[in-house]
């Protein structure tokens, strides 16, 4: 059992608000998923490109931003919150200053022009607090409770998973075929870090969209491809989608209003949404597609 | 509580769930009414209930509302979350909205009215329920199904009665597809009776000849020696 909850916002009036919208989803939660959570946030995109680093020790992050500068030539921001890093720098730049930070023994959380991933072992009110997901504002984000089965209760094992750039992945259920599948993404050139079975059904999206797929034909790759239970939740820098396996066992609700999108494992995590008495509240079909991009 | 109007109203935001339940399950027979509000999708509300009393679920609520049922009438002016009247042995339980996964299932007796509609095995192993959903069911609904009647006024789902025991399946619109064992079956007099008298309870607008009946082809049974070299 795992929580996932997402919002998609329609109405950018909302941006301020997402953090605190989707801490609270987060948090509702709770007992489906007490172990470790994340989230992942599109928030404002500036110039250049950010990274979302972890370390168990944040005294590594001191100095960091200098001595990263100084290695790729380039002039870098940064911005320590807890045990994670958001380091902001040119686009260009980004490729070596992945490889300097992983030199380096940071983990990698996630890469993009929007996207900042935040995930700790702990329940998810205190992972909240802890990173202020609560003062976050951005266009959409996505959010996890983790009740582990597949693979350790660890930082790298919650979830988002994020496996290409402002892509990630959440999911409720397990995977039976992923070790195959890891090995045969692998040989394609898109290795995963842990020994997690959701990461590797994000590798797998990230290699049909690098292959050319639309958001939408990915995830309906899922379908043909992934054995197992699956319900996932996948964002993209534009997008959000939905698909659940075939047997959908797995629980998920979507409510539509004019201002958001937003997805729940239960619809407990709607109750504080604003309009939510209005808004269009539905059970999300097995093995169907859904998608929104702006 | 505010007992005005003979309504006994019980309010999840300021009372422990626990409690909501156990005053429902304390209740003496009579002309009782409750209304609980502030559901905010909370699971297991009014479960366990053995009286004729009436209950109104003001909005939303999560996993098994209305589980275990005996007697009391159940209505829910929202959505339901998977389980709902789960194992209910007499009673009625009507649900305004949809219903998630398994509604009804393991069913003895009593009443189910969804007036939306139901998702995934709903009706799974059925022993006497009545189900009648005004919309459409997902896919292997009435799973070994042993008793009852199950009346979808919409569409169902893939493997509709999938090794049906003794339950009967009304369906109006389209089937996806019928499960091992589940066959179309011949709509008698008796039926269209039965059906007749299950649309009206359910408050369903429909003509009872405008359904097909399902059940199953018996063929389940008994070990089919002629099978044996597929084992």
């Amino acid at each position: 059992m795992c929580g996932i909850v997402g919002l998609f916002l329609k109405n950018d009036d909302l941006r301020p608000r997402l953090g605190e919208m989707l801490t609270d989803m987060l948090i509702t939660m709770t007992d489906r998923g007490p172990d470790s959570a994340g989230i992942a946030i599109y928030g404002d995109e500036g110039e250049g490109a950010k990274i979302t680093v972890q370390s168990a020790d944040p005294t590594e992050f001191d100095g960091l931003d200098a001595a990263l500068s100084t290695e790729i030539g380039a002039p870098v921001d940064m911005k320590v919150i807890d045990t994670h890093a958001v380091l902001t720098l040119p686009a260009g730049a980004a490729d070596q200053a992945v490889e300097v930070l992983e030199a380096r023994g940071l983990r990698i959380m996630a890469r993009g022009a929007a996207m900042e991933i935040y995930k700790e072992v702990g329940l998810p009110k205190d992972v909240a607090a802890r990173f202020g997901l609560r003062a976050m504002g951005g266009s959409h984000g996505i959010g996890h409770t983790r009740m582990a089965t597949e693979s350790a209760v660890t930082t790298l094992g919650a979830h988002p998973f994020s496996t290409a750039s402002d892509e990630c992945l959440v999911h409720n259920g397990s995977l039976s075929n992923h070790n195959q599948l890891r090995r045969k993404l692998a040989r394609e050139g898109f290795t995963v870090k842990t020994e997690n079975d959701t990461e590797v059904g994000a590798a797998y999206i990230s290699s049909r969209i690098a292959g050319g797929a639309t958001l939408g034909q990915a995830l309906e790759g899922t379908l043909q491809d992934l054995d197992g239970f699956f319900t996932f939740v996948m964002g993209t820098r534009n997008g959000f989608g939905v698909v659940r396996d075939p047997i959908a066992c797995k629980p998920a609700v979507l409510a539509e209003t004019d201002d958001y999108v937003a997805f729940g494992s239960e619809y407990r995590a709607f109750a504080d949404l604003p309009g939510i008495e209005a808004a269009k509240v539905w059970e999300p079909e097995p093995a169907t597609v859904y998608f929104w991009e702006r | 509580m505010n007992a005005d109007a003979g309504i006994t109203t019980l309010d999840l935001s300021t009372t422990e769930l626990r409690e909501v339940n156990e005053t429902l399950q304390s209740a003496r027979p009579g002309n009782r009414r409750y209304e609980i509000v502030n559901t905010r999708g909370a699971h297991a509300i009014a479960v366990g209930l053995d009286a004729p009393i009436e209950v109104t679920v003001k909005g939303s609520t999560g996993y098994y509302c209305a589980g275990m049922n005996k007697q009391a009438t159940i209505r829910v002016e929202g959505s339901v979350g998977p389980g709902a009247a789960e194992n209910m042995m007499s009673g009625t339980v009507i649900v305004d909205g949809d219903a998630s996964q398994y509604a009804g299932a393991t069913g003895h007796g009593g009443l189910l009215v969804v007036k939306g509609n139901a998702s995934s095995r709903c009706g799974i192993s059925m022993k006497g329920i009545d189900i009648v959903v005004h919309g459409n069911i997902g896919h292997m609904s009435a799973f070994m199904a042993q008793k009852g009647n199950l009346v979808v006024l919409g569409d169902a789902g893939a493997a509709l009665g999938d090794s049906i025991y003794e339950a009967r399946l009304f369906v109006r619109g389209e089937v996806a597809s019928l499960g091992a064992d589940c066959v179309e079956k011949e709509m008698r007099p008796e039926h269209l009776d039965l059906l007749a008298d299950l649309l009206a309870k359910a408050g369903a607008d429909a003509k009872p000849e405008e359904f097909k009946r399902y059940g199953s082809a018996r063929k389940l049974y008994n070990f089919n020696i002629d099978h044996a070299g597929e084992y």
